[in-house]
C-alpha cells in the first residue's frame, strides 16, 4: 500500500428531488487498500460508488480517482479511467441477451485487441475464479441470484482493474459462497487491487477491509479498523458493528 | 382550465424537444469516431431481416386489396387496362412508404422501447458505461442509424410484394399475363415516383429509432415503465410519421413539380 489516495471525494453533495442521499462527504481512499463502505439502506453508499465511476455527477463538491477530477473529464478520458475500474452491481446487471460468458468476454472485447480464442480462454479462467467454469454457454436467466451476482464479479475483474467497486457482494448468498466471494476479494486487495466494498455484512467487512466507515444521512460519522470502529464513543457505530449477523 | 391546456402544450413542445435534441446528438454522435459498424450491421439485421417476412406479407395483402378497390373504381369508366398503373404508383408514392413506415414503427419501435427501457431498470445500460462504453452510442446510436438504412429497404420490399399481390388478384380476375401486368404497371411510374418516397422513409426509420431509444433510455418506474416506453413508441412514433408525412409529402412536390 503506498498511502497515495486513489479515491478522493471532496465536499459532495447530492440530492435526489430534494432528499440530501449526500451530504457534504468527504472521503480519501489509500491506493492498494480494502475499504469497507457500511451503513443502514438508503443512506448513499451505492450512490458513492457511482460517483466514483461517474455513473452520478455530485450536485456539488468533486470526485477525484488518480488526482482526476472524474465528473469534469471529456468522454475518451472517463473511458480510459474507467478501463482501470470494474464495478459490481448490487443486481450483478448481467447483460441479459448474452450468455455468461460472453458477458465476461464483453468488456475484453471491447478494449483488447486479443483474438477470439485468448478472449474467450480469459473468460473461462475468470468465470472458474468465482466458481461457475461451467456455465459459460448459459444465459443470466438461468443463473440464481448468487450465481448472477458471482458472474457479475467475474466480468467486473476482466480486464484486472486497479480499483474494484463492490456493491453488496455477499447480499443474498449463502454462508459459503458468501465466504468465497469474501476470500476472491481479499486475494485481490492481496495483489495491489483498490477495493471499495459496500456491504450490510460485518463479519465480511471485517473480513475484508483494513478501513471501514460508516455512512449515515450521508456523511462519514465514524471511520477506522474494525478494532477503532468497536470501540467508538458513537453509540449508532458500536451499534452497528455489535449486528455480526446482519448481511 | 386553460392553464392546464396551456401546461399540456408547455409539456408536449417540451418533449418534443428533448426527442430532437436527442436525435440531433445521435445524428453527430453517429459521424464522430469510434464507429459502431459491427453493432450497426447487427442492429440492421435485427430492424431489416427480421421485419421482412411481416413486410412482405402486408405488402403483398395491401396490393391484393388496392387492386380489389382500383378494379371496383375503374370498371365504371371502362379503365381496367389502367389497373397496375394506378396500383404501382399508389403504392409506390406513398401507400409502400407509410405502411412500411407504420409496420416498423409497430414491430420495431415497441422492440427498442422494452429491450432499452428493461436494460435501463436493471441497471444494465449503467453498467455498460461502467465497462467504458459509451451507451449512447452503442444502443441508441446503432439503433436509430439501422432503422435509417432498414426502412428504404423494407419500402422497396412493400412496394415489390404489392404490385406482385396485385398482379396475383388481377391475374385471378382477369387471366393477364404476368409479362403485360409488369408492362402496364411501370408505364406510368418514373424514377422521381420511387427515389424520393422511398427515400424519405428513412427519415421515417430516424423517427422511429429516435422516439423509441429516447423513450427507452428515459424509462423509470420499473416494470410498468418498460410497458409504458414500449407502448408509448409505437404511438408517439406512428403519430409523429404521420404528421411529418405530409410535410415530407409538401417538400417532394417543391423539390419535383413535374410530379402530378
Amino acid at each position: 500500500m503506498s498511502g497515495e489516495p486513489a479515491i478522493r471525494l471532496e465536499h459532495v453533495t447530492k440530492l435526489f428531488g430534494g432528499h440530501k442521499v449526500l451530504d457534504d462527504l468527504s472521503l480519501d481512499i489509500p491506493e492498494g487498500s480494502a475499504f469497507c463502505l457500511l451503513g443502514r439502506s438508503g443512506t448513499g453508499k451505492s450512490v458513492t460508488l457511482k460517483h466514483i465511476i461517474g455513473l452520478m455527477r455530485p450536485d456539488t463538491g468533486h470526485v477525484f480517482v488518480y488526482g482526476k477530477d472524474v465528473p469534469a473529464l471529456p468522454r475518451g478520458e472517463l473511458s480510459e479511467i474507467r478501463r482501470s475500474m470494474g464495478f459490481l452491481f448490487q443486481e450483478a446487471a448481467l447483460f441479459d441477451s448474452i450468455t455468461v460468458g460472453e458477458n465476461v468476454a464483453f468488456p475484453l472485447r471491447r478494449h483488447t485487441d486479443w483474438p477470439d480464442s485468448k478472449i474467450r480462454d480469459v473468460a473461462r479462467v475468470k468465470l472458474a475464479n468465482v466458481g461457475l467454469e461451467k456455465d459459460y454457454e448459459k444465459m443470466p436467466a438461468e443463473l440464481s441470484g448468487g450465481m448472477r451476482k458471482r458472474a457479475g464479479l467475474a466480468r467486473a475483474m476482466a480486464l484486472d482493474p486497479d480499483i474494484l467497486l463492490v456493491d453488496e457482494p455477499s447480499a443474498g448468498l449463502d454462508p459459503i459462497t458468501a465466504g468465497e466471494i469474501d476470500q476472491l476479494l481479499v486475494d485481490r486487495k492481496r495483489s495491489g487491487t483498490t477495493l471499495v466494498v459496500v456491504t450490510h455484512n460485518i463479519p465480511s467487512a471485517r473480513h475484508i477491509g483494513d478501513e471501514l466507515a460508516l455512512l449515515h444521512e450521508g456523511r462519514v460519522i465514524e471511520r477506522g479498523t474494525a478494532e477503532e470502529l468497536d470501540r467508538s464513543e458513537n453509540a449508532l457505530v458500536r451499534a452497528f458493528m455489535r449486528a455480526e449477523g446482519a448481511g | 382550465m386553460l392553464e392546464r391546456l396551456g401546461g399540456l402544450v408547455l409539456g408536449l413542445l417540451a418533449w418534443v424537444g428533448d426527442v430532437a435534441l436527442f436525435g440531433a446528438r445521435a445524428l453527430y454522435a453517429s459521424v464522430v469516431p469510434p464507429y459502431e459498424f459491427k453493432e450497426i450491421w447487427r442492429q440492421v439485421f435485427e430492424v431489416g431481416w427480421r421485419s421482412f417476412p411481416l413486410v412482405a406479407l402486408s405488402g403483398f395483402a395491401v396490393g391484393v386489396v388496392l387492386s380489389m378497390h382500383t378494379r371496383a373504381s375503374l370498371e365504371r369508366f371502362g379503365a381496367e387496362a389502367m389497373i397496375p398503373a394506378g396500383l404501382a404508383i399508389a403504392l409506390v408514392r406513398e401507400t409502400g412508404p407509410l405502411t412500411a413506415g407504420l409496420l416498423v414503427a409497430g414491430r420495431v419501435g415497441a422492440g427498442i422501447g422494452a429491450e432499452l427501457g428493461a436494460m435501463k431498470v436493471t441497471e444494465q445500460i449503467d453498467a455498460l458505461e461502467a465497462v467504458a462504453v459509451d451507451s449512447f452510442k452503442f444502443l441508441a446510436v446503432t439503433r436509430i442509424l439501422a432503422c435509417i438504412i432498414a426502412l428504404p429497404l423494407l419500402t422497396t420490399v412493400m412496394d415489390f410484394a404489392g404490385i406482385l399481390g396485385g398482379y396475383v388478384a388481377e391475374a385471378s380476375i382477369s387471366g393477364m399475363s404476368p409479362q403485360l401486368y409488369l408492362h402496364r404497371a411501370f408505364s406510368l411510374v418514373e424514377f422521381s415516383d420511387f427515389v424520393p418516397a422511398t427515400l424519405k422513409t428513412a427519415v421515417f426509420g430516424f423517427i422511429v429509432g429516435t422516439v423509441a431509444s429516447y423513450l427507452g433510455f428515459t424509462t423509470s418506474r420499473g416494470t410498468e415503465g418498460v410497458g409504458r416506453a414500449s407502448t408509448s413508441s409505437v404511438v408517439l412514433a406512428s403519430v409523429c410519421i404521420i404528421v411529418v408525412n405530409v410535410v415530407l409529402v409538401k417538400l417532394i412536390f417543391f423539390m419535383f413539380p413535374d410530379r402530378t
